[in-house]
């Protein structure tokens, strides 16, 4: 049966409310200041590491988001740990939030559909993601300018921003999963610890479970085992169980985005080192080639992850 | 448009095996009181929904203002102010950034946002509290603010669902008093409600819920005289002779009870209080009181849902 009127109607209203609602909650202000003070500790290592030794470095400015001074790992990687942290912050509570303060069927009663509520505070959820990146990036390009004393080149600026696009891909995976949660369990207690326990699985247990899992399914040959080198065939599917994560595939794009230098993901063959001027970066449009597949993987799984959210939602009876 | 609002054919929801409201039908007039009565896990909410089109209907058909909420789900809605039970608001926001939502959701322009929002207020006299965050707001406060919210949409069918329930008796008669003040401006208003004294007052016709089907629907006198049989009960206090079989034989009467010495109880299925005194003074009687007590909802209901359970326990038995 096909329904009349627009799924979009109320979508503007719903989008202004819920990213009023994020910009001035204290959910939101403890997770920025949390980001913020992290980075500035990375950022305060990467500046030590890049006075001392690479003042003739054509990437300084990538550095920053790169370089990591022990104990503390480098600006990129702590926000690879962190975006999440912050996604499911915003979304874990975005639906049954709603039936637990019993303004769902008070808001469904309106003339918007389901789809607009959905979308809305997924694109709130987003927007305010996107807002914090923007700030973090500047406030992270305006240090480095007053730090390093040299203006970034538009390669740099033009990777840092691939960088943002790239962290916002990812940052909207984990809202997504954060909203489905949401819409499957009636409990916000409930969606905020499984959320968070698959982000702590996917970000610590398993790149420790993918190389043992990868030995299950493809054993080592004899020659290997003789060798003592890995199989081609273990490394492949290690490689391909370690990106069902979703911060793997970060962590590949940002590898490959910020260091120009990156030539390949995984093993490297003989073959493909030919004529190959040691150090010599990629041009921008070349890395973005390689890291094409993981944006790609990335956007993806937030569609995917959306989509089973809506229908989730759809088939819910709105009871509170 | 035929005039009645709310038309509902064979409404039928199931889940899986069980049936949750099977096959009713009624219709609600504009202007109307019409209440769903009956216990909780009857089907009125689930009716309710199923109007809304808030959940799927398994068969037969409704037109809410001559739409199905099945297909224009937004045309009703654009019309139809919804008041769940314990209504719910954002905490964080004030009573007019809640309703400058809602506005906002439904369309309102927003050179007349403010003033609607005011007027509406106004009606359920919030306006003292207009800044006030929602979470220092009681219970009472809640559901005037829900019933604002309606008449801000300027709906033409209010749906109430179990309104007065946990208000003080002050705030349910001022609550009350906002539904009639609905009903006079031509809206339909469908109430449910368990608390049958607030049905009793406020209802214009009420469908009687029993495990998903109506069991009763008309206006509480016209159910009074299908269940009770002889609802009416009138007492005489009269001084006299042969006073009994005179009362008995009033047109109407069905029996006469002396509850004390001069005083009479007469069960009748009508209000026979000006038979009764000129009956009595005929007689010679010295007439010095004369009550009655209509019918309530309460006893229709206690006589309704206990005879069931009556036939069930003897069934079991036999």
């Amino acid at each position: 049966m096909q329904r009349e009127g627009s799924p979009w109607r109320g979508l503007a209203a719903v989008t202004l409310k819920e990213l009023a609602d994020h910009l001035s909650s204290a959910r939101m202000r403890v997770l920025e200041w949390l980001v913020v003070l992290t980075a500035a500790a990375a950022l305060y290592g990467a500046l030590q590491g890049i006075r001392q030794t690479t003042s003739s470095d054509p990437f300084v400015f990538l550095r920053l988001f790169t370089s990591s001074q022990a104990p503390l790992p480098s600006f990129a990687s702590i926000l690879g740990f962190l975006i999440p942290l912050i996604a499911i912050g915003l979304g874990f509570d975005a639906i049954n939030g709603e039936y637990s303060r019993r303004t769902m069927s008070r808001v469904l009663s309106q003339p918007i559909y389901r789809d607009a509520l959905l979308l809305g505070k997924f694109i709130a959820g987003l927007a305010t993601l996107a807002i914090s990146l923007v700030c973090l990036w500047l406030l992270l390009i305006g240090l480095g300018l007053l730090l390093l004393g040299v203006p970034p080149s538009g390669e740099e600026v033009a990777r840092s921003l691939v960088f943002l696009v790239i962290a916002l891909a990812y940052a909207g995976v984990w809202l997504a999963v954060a909203m489905l949660f949401s819409t499957i369990f009636k409990s916000a207690a409930t969606s905020a610890l499984v959320s968070l326990g698959l982000w702590l699985f996917l970000a610590l247990l398993w790149p420790m479970l993918a190389p043992a899992l990868a030995n299950v399914i493809a054993p080592p040959d004899l020659m290997s085992v003789l060798s003592g080198q890995p199989s081609l065939h273990t490394l492949h599917w290690q490689q391909i169980l370690e990106r069902i994560s979703p911060t793997q595939l970060f962590g590949e794009a940002v590898v490959v985005i910020l260091s120009p230098m990156t030539r390949t993901l995984g093993p490297v063959f003989l073959h493909q080192l030919e004529g190959l001027v040691m150090g010599a970066p990629l041009p921008l449009m070349e890395s973005l080639s390689i890291v094409w597949p993981q944006v790609v993987g990335l956007i993806a799984g937030c569609i995917l992850l959306f989509a089973i959210a809506y229908v989730v939602f759809q088939r819910q009876e709105v009871r509170a | 448009m035929s005039d009645y609002v709310i038309q509902a054919e064979g409404l039928t929801k199931r889940y899986g095996d069980t049936t949750a409201v099977n096959g009713i039908t009624f219709h609600a007039a504009r202007g109307e009181i019409f209440g769903l009565l009956g216990p909780n896990g009857a089907g009125k909410t689930t009716t309710i929904l199923m109007l809304l089109g808030l959940t799927e209907i398994t068969a037969g058909t409704v037109r809410v203002l001559g739409h199905d909420p099945r297909r224009e789900p937004l045309t009703i809605k654009q019309q139809l102010g919804y008041l769940p039970d314990s209504v719910g608001f954002y905490n964080h926001l004030s009573a007019r950034d809640n309703l400058a939502y809602t506005a906002r959701l439904l369309g309102i322009a927003p050179e007349h946002r403010r003033e609607r929002i005011h007027e509406a207020l106004e009606r359920v006299q919030l306006t003292h509290v207009l800044d006030k965050r929602v979470s220092t707001f009681s219970h009472g406060m809640r559901q005037r603010l829900g019933l604002a919210e309606i008449i801000m949409k300027r709906a033409r069918i209010a749906i109430l669902d179990e309104p007065t329930t946990g208000l003080d008796p002050q705030a349910t008669e001022d609550f009350l008093e906002l539904i009639r003040t609905l009903k006079a401006d031509g809206v339909a208003v469908l109430l449910s409600s368990h608390l049958l004294d607030h049905m009793q007052r406020v209802c214009d016709r009420v469908a009687l819920f029993q495990q998903g089907d109506i069991a009763l629907m008309g206006s509480v006198a016209e159910l009074a005289r299908k269940v009770l049989g002889d609802g009416f009960e009138v007492e005489v206090e009269v001084a006299g002779e042969n006073l009994r079989e005179c009362l008995a034989g009033v047109e109407g009467v069905s029996s006469v009870e002396s509850s004390a010495p001069e005083r009479y109880r007469l069960r009748a299925n009508r209000d026979v209080r000006a038979d009764a005194a000129r009956a009595a003074v005929q007689a010679g009687g010295a007439l010095r009181r004369l009550s009655i007590r209509e019918p309530s909802l309460d006893a229709i209901y206690n006589h309704h849902f206990q005879r069931p359970a009556v036939k069930e326990a003897s069934s079991h038995a036999t």
